[in-house]
C-alpha cells in the first residue's frame, strides 16, 4: 500500500475525474486508495486477478461479469480513471443534477447510462440484444448447478416472452428499459465520507 | 533501567503539558506527543446492508407488478448480485484485515501516514523531533536490552538445562524464562495491561489467543510460562528452540511432520494430559491479524481436549503498530519497525475457562471461545477464514450463494442450513 496516496494522485487529475464522474474530492481520494490497497503489484492498474482477491466479490455468482465491465474491450488492465468511470456509473443521482441543462452532455450517472450498463452486463457480445442463450448464461451463473436445463430453459423463455415487444426472441435495450427501470436505482453505491 | 525510566517519566509529562496532551497515564519511559491534526475518519465507506440474502432480494422485489409471481425469476434479479458486487470492490470486510488499521489521528509515525498532506512547519519539526527521539535515543536502549534478553535465554536455559532435579529445576526455568521476556519487553518498551489474572491458565490446560503478530508470545510470556507449539526453524530461531526445550518441554514441530493433523494432535494430546507441564499457548487463527478483528479458529486446536483458557489481545494502535504484515516485511524488519515505535500499549484479558459441553462439535466450540474473546477486546467476530491472506475462497461459498438464489426462484420454502459467512457486529 502506497504510502503518500493522495500525493500520487495530482491535483489536475483530481479535477478532471471530479468533472467527468462527479464524485467529490475526499471522494476521489478515499477510492484512490481503496484502488491502491488493491493493487498488488503496485503499477497503477488492476487486473482481474486483483479484483478477485476480494473474498465477498470472489463468491458473488455474477462476480465474474461485474469484473469484466471494469475493464475495456479487449484488455486486461484498468487504470484509476477507468475504475472510477465505471463506479461512476452508480453514484445516486442528487437532486441538483435532475434539471440540467439538456444540451449538456449526459453524466454517466443519469438513468439511461445506468440502465445500459446493466443490459451490458447481460449482452456479453455487444449486439445490443440480449439473445436466449445469453439469458441462460447469466441464469446458469445465478443459480449453478441447483436447477435443471429444462427448467432453466421455461425460465429463459418465459422471460423473453413477457419482454420482448417486437417478436425477435431476444430482448432489446429498450425493451430492457421497460422492465429495469424501476429496480436500476437499487445498484447505486452510496459513499459515504 | 529503573532510573532512566523515571527521567523519561518526568520529562514525558513535562513535553506533554507544553504540547497540549491531555492524558498521559502510561508508566512508561516512552513519550507521545499528541497533535490532533486533520482528523481522518475512517469508519466503513459505505453503509452496508446487513439482512440475509432473502430480506434483501424482498427489497429489491417489492416494486414487482402483478404480472409476475413473487418467486420467479426476473431480468431485475441480477441487480441484487451487482450491488453486492459492487459495495465489496469499493469496500469489503476481509481485505483490510491484512493490512494495518487506519488511525483516527495522525500519531507523528511515517509509516501510518497513509494520506500524507503537508500540515504546517510545526507539526513537521514535532514529527523531526520525534524521529530523533526514536531512532537516536530509544532504539540503542531497546536493541541493547532485547539482545540481553535473548542472550540470557540461551544461556540461562542451557544451565538450567543441566540441573537433574525436578522441582528445583523446574522452578528456575521458569525464573529464567520470566526474566527473559520481561527483558525484551523492556526492549520493545511494552506496557501491558492484564485483566482478570484470576483466570491465568493453569497447568495441562491450552491456552488461545488471538494473532496479531509474533509478539504476542512476549506479551503473554511476560506473566505466566507456556509451553510453546510451533515449527521447528533452523539459525538463530533454532538455537533458541533448542535451548528452551532443555529447561522445560515445548513441543517443536518439524515441517513435515504439521502436515499430518493426527501426528500433531496426538502430540498435543499427550503434552496436555502430563498435568505438570505447563499450559500450551496456541494462535487457532493461523496467521497474524490486524487486531481489528477476530478471523476464524481452526477446530484443530479444539479437537485436543482438556479445558481451554481464552485470553484476548489488544494492541493501543496509537502508540505503534504491532500488525505483522508477512508478505510486506520480514521478520527483521518488522522488529526495527518495533523498536523504532513510540511503545507497546497492550491490554490482555484473560477469560474464564471453557470445556466442549456435551454434543457441541469442535467448529461450534471453537465459534464460542472466538466470540468470547472477539466480545472482551472489542473486536470484529469475523467467521473468514484467516488464510484468506493467501489463498483464495473456497468455491463452495459462490455453492452456497447459488443454492439460496435457487431456492428463492424455485420457489422452495427456507432451508436451515446457516450461511458460511454471517456476520456479528462489533459488540
Amino acid at each position: 500500500m502506497g504510502s503518500r496516496a493522495s500525493t500520487l494522485l495530482r491535483e489536475e487529475e483530481i479535477e478532471e475525474i471530479k468533472k467527468e464522474t462527479g464524485f467529490s474530492h475526499s471522494q476521489i481520494t478515499r477510492l484512490y486508495s481503496r484502488f491502491t490497497s488493491l493493487d498488488k503489484g503496485e503499477n497503477g492498474t488492476l487486473s482481474r486477478e486483483d479484483f478477485q482477491r476480494i473474498p465477498e466479490l470472489a463468491i458473488n455468482p455474477l462476480g465474474d461479469r461485474i469484473i469484466n465491465a471494469f475493464f475495456p474491450e479487449g484488455e486486461d488492465q484498468v487504470n484509476f480513471r477507468g475504475f472510477m468511470r465505471t463506479l461512476a456509473h452508480f453514484r445516486p443521482i442528487e437532486d441538483n443534477e435532475k434539471n440540467k441543462d439538456p444540451i449538456a452532455s449526459e453524466p454517466l450517472n443519469s438513468r439511461s447510462n445506468k440502465l445500459l450498463f446493466a443490459f451490458r452486463l447481460y449482452d456479453l457480445d455487444r449486439d445490443d440484444k440480449i439473445s436466449r442463450d445469453e439469458l441462460l448464461q447469466v441464469l446458469r451463473m445465478m443459480v449453478g448447478v441447483n436447477i435443471s436445463d429444462e427448467q432453466l430453459g421455461s425460465i429463459a423463455d418465459r422471460t423473453i416472452q413477457e419482454a420482448d415487444q417486437n417478436g425477435d426472441n431476444s430482448i432489446s435495450f429498450n425493451e430492457f428499459i421497460k422492465v429495469g427501470n424501476v429496480y436500476i436505482l437499487y445498484i447505486d453505491i452510496d459513499i459515504d465520507i | 533501567t529503573v532510573f532512566s525510566g523515571a527521567i523519561f517519566q518526568k520529562i514525558g509529562y513535562i513535553l506533554g503539558t507544553f504540547c497540549g496532551v491531555s492524558k498521559l497515564s502510561i508508566c512508561n519511559p516512552t513519550l507521545l506527543i499528541y497533535l490532533c491534526c486533520s482528523s481522518l475518519l475512517f469508519p466503513g465507506l459505505i453503509q452496508r446492508e446487513g439482512g440475509s440474502m432473502e430480506q434483501e432480494m424482498g427489497e429489491l422485489r417489492r416494486y414487482r407488478t402483478q404480472s409476475i409471481s413473487r418467486g420467479e425469476f426476473a431480468l431485475s434479479d441480477s441487480f441484487y448480485f451487482y450491488r453486492k458486487g459492487l459495495e465489496s470492490i469499493v469496500d469489503d470486510q476481509v481485505t483490510q484485515r491484512f493490512s494495518s488499521e487506519e488511525l483516527v489521528s495522525w500519531n507523528l509515525l511515517t509509516r501510518t501516514n497513509h494520506n500524507f498532506h503537508y500540515i504546517s512547519l510545526r507539526l513537521t519539526v514535532i514529527w523531526g523531533l520525534g524521529v530523533i527521539i526514536r531512532y537516536c535515543v530509544l532504539f540503542p536502549l531497546r536493541i541493547t536490552l532485547a539482545i540481553i534478553g535473548i542472550s540470557w535465554l540461551v544461556i540461562g536455559t542451557t544451565l538450567v538445562g543441566f540441573l537433574p532435579n525436578r522441582r528445583v529445576k523446574n522452578w528456575l526455568s521458569e525464573l529464567v524464562h520470566l526474566m527473559c521476556y520481561r527483558i525484551c519487553a523492556r526492549g520493545l518498551s511494552a506496557t501491558i495491561q492484564y485483566h482478570n489474572k484470576n483466570n491465568k491458565p493453569q497447568k495441562g490446560g491450552i491456552c488461545v489467543a488471538n494473532h496479531t503478530s509474533p509478539i504476542d508470545i512476549v506479551i503473554l510470556a511476560n506473566d505466566g510460562c507456556y509451553a510453546m507449539v510451533g515449527q521447528s526453524h533452523s539459525g538463530l530461531m533454532g538455537v533458541i528452540q533448542r535451548s528452551m526445550v532443555r529447561s522445560c518441554p515445548h513441543v517443536w514441530f518439524e515441517r513435515s511432520e504439521m502436515r499430518d493433523r493426527h501426528a500433531v494432535t496426538s502430540r498435543l494430546r499427550a503434552h496436555v494430559a502430563a498435568k505438570r507441564n505447563l499450559p500450551i499457548l496456541i494462535f487457532p487463527e493461523g496467521t497474524c491479524i490486524n487486531n481489528t478483528s477476530v478471523m476464524m479458529f481452526k477446530k484443530g486446536s479444539f479437537e485436543i481436549g482438556g479445558t481451554i483458557y481464552p485470553v484476548a489481545i489488544k494492541y493501543d494502535p496509537r502508540f505503534g503498530d504491532a500488525f505483522w504484515n508477512s508478505a510486506k516485511y520480514n521478520m527483521v524488519s518488522y522488529l526495527l519497525r518495533m523498536m523504532t515505535s513510540w511503545a507497546i500499549v497492550v491490554n490482555v484479558w484473560y477469560l474464564p475457562p471453557m470445556t466442549r459441553q456435551e454434543g457441541e462439535d469442535a467448529t461450534k466450540f471453537a465459534n464460542r471461545v472466538k466470540s468470547a474473546i472477539a466480545h472482551q477486546g472489542g473486536l470484529l467476530d469475523m467467521a473468514w477464514d484467516g488464510s484468506l491472506k493467501r489463498d483464495k475462497v473456497k468455491e463452495e461459498f459462490k455453492e452456497h450463494q447459488q443454492k439460496m438464489y435457487s431456492s428463492m426462484v424455485v420457489g422452495k420454502k427456507a432451508r436451515n442450513s446457516q450461511e458460511p459467512h454471517t456476520e456479528s457486529s462489533k459488540s
